[in-house]
């Protein structure tokens, strides 16, 4: 099974989980985010994401070989779900484990900054009024996988 | 021949979602130059480049065979 994938059906949550438990993990850290209704008083119906397949699927395992390089020990699954998702669907799921909780939990809120500053995947929110492709590069990614 | 993939909001705008561009070798800022002549409105300041799916710099060359990517920003998450 992938560690790092784009899908474009429902995310089965507890696969990710399963992928990274192993005997010597005393922890495991799950995210996922959700398709929010409400975003600065603008109601969204639905979601639409867009991804580069390949690019963003080799993007999400450099970021899990970032984590396995800063907290050594963890163990790392991603995935994104990209077409069009409902409110409250799991658009990414994130399941980290390691031997220590501490490093689950870092290493996981590291994971989604890094999904939002390099991996080619694009959101169109829709509204009851309009629609509109979403995204804010803070700077040119660099090459490779320096962060 | 270049390979071209456009995603998202560049999708939309030039209404497809990749061509093959005979122009090799060009740099990655003449793609970018020749992008935003073509298609009025693409917004080559905020756009990145993949070349062969790992981001470029504006002086790298792309070769005959290479496929490209326009990124817009991303919004993943």
């Amino acid at each position: 099974m992938k560690r790092y994938e784009i899908i474009d059906q429902p995310i089965d949550v507890q696969k990710y989980s399963d992928l990274v438990l192993h005997p010597a993990a005393g922890a495991v850290t799950v995210f996922t985010g959700h398709v929010r209704e409400w975003t600065h008083g603008v109601r969204t119906l639905y979601l639409a994401y867009d991804a580069y397949v390949p690019m963003a699927e080799k993007k999400l395992a450099e970021i899990g070989a970032e984590m396995e390089a800063k907290w050594p020990g963890v163990q790392v699954a991603m995935a994104h779900r990209i077409g069009e998702l409902k409110i409250s669907d799991i658009a990414v799921v994130i399941a980290v484990s390691s031997p220590h909780r501490k490093a689950a939990y870092e290493a996981n809120e590291y994971a989604i900054e890094r999904i939002k500053e390099v991996v080619p995947i694009w959101k169109k929110e829709i509204w009851e009024d309009g629609e509109e492709w979403i995204g804010a590069q803070k700077k040119y990614p660099e090459k490779g996988s320096e962060s | 021949m270049i390979t071209v993939h456009y995603f998202a909001r560049l999708r939309e705008l030039t209404g497809k979602g990749e061509e093959s561009l005979d122009r090799a070798p060009m740099t990655v800022e003449e793609l970018l130059n020749w992008a935003e002549e073509t298609y009025p409105g693409f917004g080559k300041e905020t756009i990145h480049v993949a070349v062969n799916e790992e981001y470029a710099l504006k002086d790298d060359v792309i070769q005959a065979g290479d496929v490209c990517a326009f990124i817009p920003p991303v919004s993943g998450g």
